[in-house]
């Protein structure tokens, strides 16, 4: 073992601290956030500095959060969107993946830099906005989960997974009489699995924080989804959001604040449940796309 | 030629279908459709029925009182998310690079990556609710005596409250890619090092920052060809009119100007000059880099 230097060792201990005070900067915000929730809220909006624990304890914010209809609404259409989308996506993706891993064929180049193209160049926020309201999309749920259908990114790294894995096996089946969509489905696709579930979380997560283009193109609340709802509850501040009715008017305000907090609780957990388990499979997803430069 | 390929490639075709229509229906044909740029547009006249006027737009644009104060946003926004958000996921990356302990190693990066999973509308909401007069930052702002303020309608911190809280957001993220990078640097050139009596500064120096550069360079590169396009959903959600002197980018306008007023010609021929600044400059730096490193994009 290599004897460190004095410099080393004193650096060593200043990485660590600095390394300590990052963690407590990413996390603390949210774990702020998730004491006040909980917190009294009139002891809360008397209350200033940070928070190290719930001021008392009540569960009436997420009673309210609860009954309110659209963050209930929200939820569900998120979780609408977020299937429906995420099958489009992996089912388009996957199409293209193996249509471009194609050398063979006389096109793939061509496609390939056709679509990397789009990467570097856009018609701009207005034309697509005019080109899918003249698609009659407008107030329906296609706006949502069509436009973001394919991701170039992911696309990409799905065409270079695809090509890494052996043409012996493609060949032999082609000699057995499969035909590519045997191929595609039952050669590549089990032999991709780690790939898969890489890119099912990415467009998961997408969807799950996505707000606007549910924004420009739907304009019926009942179809938000989650994030926009919260968009009114966080940043809009529109009280017509929580039932005033469980709450008297002079409380209106100190209460909303509380159904803030535990809005911002209930929109996230989802993902900070499932993210410690899956965070392996989103790095190397990114480390496949980093490599392959 | 092609009546062969497509005989022996029908099923490869067929999956191509719908790949091919996406790309053309939600990205070339609004390249098309921003031909609106150069036309008096009028949605019951459409594309083709509309008059042309030519660079009229432009002209209207460049001209206006305002143009000056977007642009220099735009730049001065994404110039500052370049000095300090670029390097910042990269000096994580070498730091963690030199934790010894892979288990506390692994804590600092699963507890730094979480910010990037919260979505956009919940972080603005926490920006806004610890920025407020009776907020977080202002109690220690407060503590250290200091005077509470909204934060948030002060035009002069905007950028600074943007940038700093998006590096919050992406530093842990972005540096998986660094970290990558680095673990393909080549063990026996850090050997080779100590034996050349290097210590570890000159390490970094000569041995793992010369290793990571191309990765460093790439996306260096791809961040040239994004330096007008702001990234304006965070910007929509916390700006304000108090604040558009500053924090109106070009995308912000587009939008304000195309969606909300559908002042339709006007907003996509501001959004075109974006399209094209961006695409230029993203042929210059690969021209850049070709010049002086081995690096390039194409």
């Amino acid at each position: 073992m290599i004897k460190k230097s004095s410099g080393e060792q004193v650096f060593s201990v200043f990485n660590t601290f600095v390394m300590l005070f990052l963690m407590i900067i990413c996390i603390y915000p949210l774990l702020y956030v998730a004491f006040a929730s909980f917190s009294d809220p009139f002891r809360l909006a008397e209350h200033r500095g940070l928070l190290l624990s719930p001021l008392g304890f009540t569960l009436k914010g997420y009673e309210l959060v609860q009954k309110n209809p659209n963050i209930t609404s929200g939820y569900l259409n998120t979780i609408i969107y977020l299937v429906t989308g995420t099958a489009i996506n992996l089912l388009l993706t996957s199409l293209g993946a193996y249509v471009l891993s194609r050398r063979e064929s006389y096109w793939a180049g061509k496609l390939m830099f056709l679509i990397a193209f789009t990467m570097f160049f856009s018609g701009g926020l207005i034309p697509f906005y005019l080109t899918v309201k003249d698609m009659g999309m407008v107030n329906t749920i296609w706006a949502v989960v069509l436009p973001g259908a394919i991701s170039t990114w992911n696309l990409i790294v799905m065409r270079t997974s695809f090509l890494s894995i052996p043409d012996s096996l493609q060949e032999s089946a082609k000699i057995d009489g499969a035909g590519d969509f045997t191929i595609l489905f039952k050669i590549i696709l089990p032999l991709s699995l780690p790939v898969l579930t890489v890119m099912l979380l990415f467009y998961g997560v997408g969807h799950w924080n996505a707000w606007f283009h549910a924004m420009i193109f739907l304009r019926k609340r009942d179809m938000y989804p989650l994030q926009l709802i919260l968009k009114e509850i966080l940043v809009e501040n529109t009280s017509s959001n929580f039932s005033v009715s469980d709450v008297s008017r002079e409380n209106d305000d100190i209460y909303r604040t509380l159904v803030q907090y535990c809005t911002i609780i209930v929109a996230t957990v989802p993902i900070l449940l499932i993210y410690p388990f899956l965070q392996r499979y989103f790095v190397k997803g990114v480390m496949v796309g980093a490599l392959k430069e | 030629m092609l009546a062969k390929d497509f005989k022996r490639y029908k099923a490869v075709y067929l999956m191509a279908i719908p790949v091919v229509l996406f790309y053309l229906l939600f990205h070339y044909k609004p390249m098309y459709g921003a031909i609106i740029a150069f036309k008096n547009f009028s949605p019951a006249k459409g594309i083709w029925g509309s008059p042309w006027i030519g660079f009229k737009y432009f002209q209207e644009f460049f001209s206006s009182y305002y143009f000056w104060t977007i642009l220099r946003n735009t730049f001065l926004i994404s110039l500052y998310e370049l000095l300090w958000g670029f390097p910042a996921p990269i000096v994580l990356a070498l730091m963690l690079n030199e934790i010894t302990n892979s288990k506390f190693k692994r804590t600092v990066q699963t507890v730094t990556y979480i910010p990037h999973f919260i979505s956009l509308v919940v972080i603005c909401g926490l920006i806004l609710d610890f920025t407020a007069t009776d907020g977080v930052i202002n109690s220690l702002i407060a503590f250290l005596g200091g005077k509470p303020a909204n934060l948030m309608i002060d035009a002069g911190l905007f950028r600074t409250i943007y940038v700093s809280t998006g590096i919050w957001q992406g530093m842990g993220w972005g540096s998986i890619i660094y970290l990558a990078a680095l673990s393909g640097i080549d063990q026996e050139l850090y050997s080779a090092a100590t034996i050349d009596g290097a210590g570890k500064w000159k390490q970094v120096l000569h041995v793992t920052i010369p290793g990571i550069a191309p990765t460093i360079i790439i996306l260096l590169i791809l961040r040239m060809g994004k330096m007008l396009n702001v990234g304006f959903e965070k910007i929509i959600l916390l700006y304000n009119p108090l604040t558009y002197d500053t924090a109106d980018v070009i995308s912000t306008f587009v939008y304000r100007k195309g969606l909300l007023d559908a002042n339709y010609g006007y907003a996509s021929a501001v959004g075109l000059f974006n399209s094209v600044i961006n695409f230029a400059l993203l042929i210059f730096s690969n021209k850049i880099s070709r010049k002086y490193s081995e690096t390039r994009l194409w």
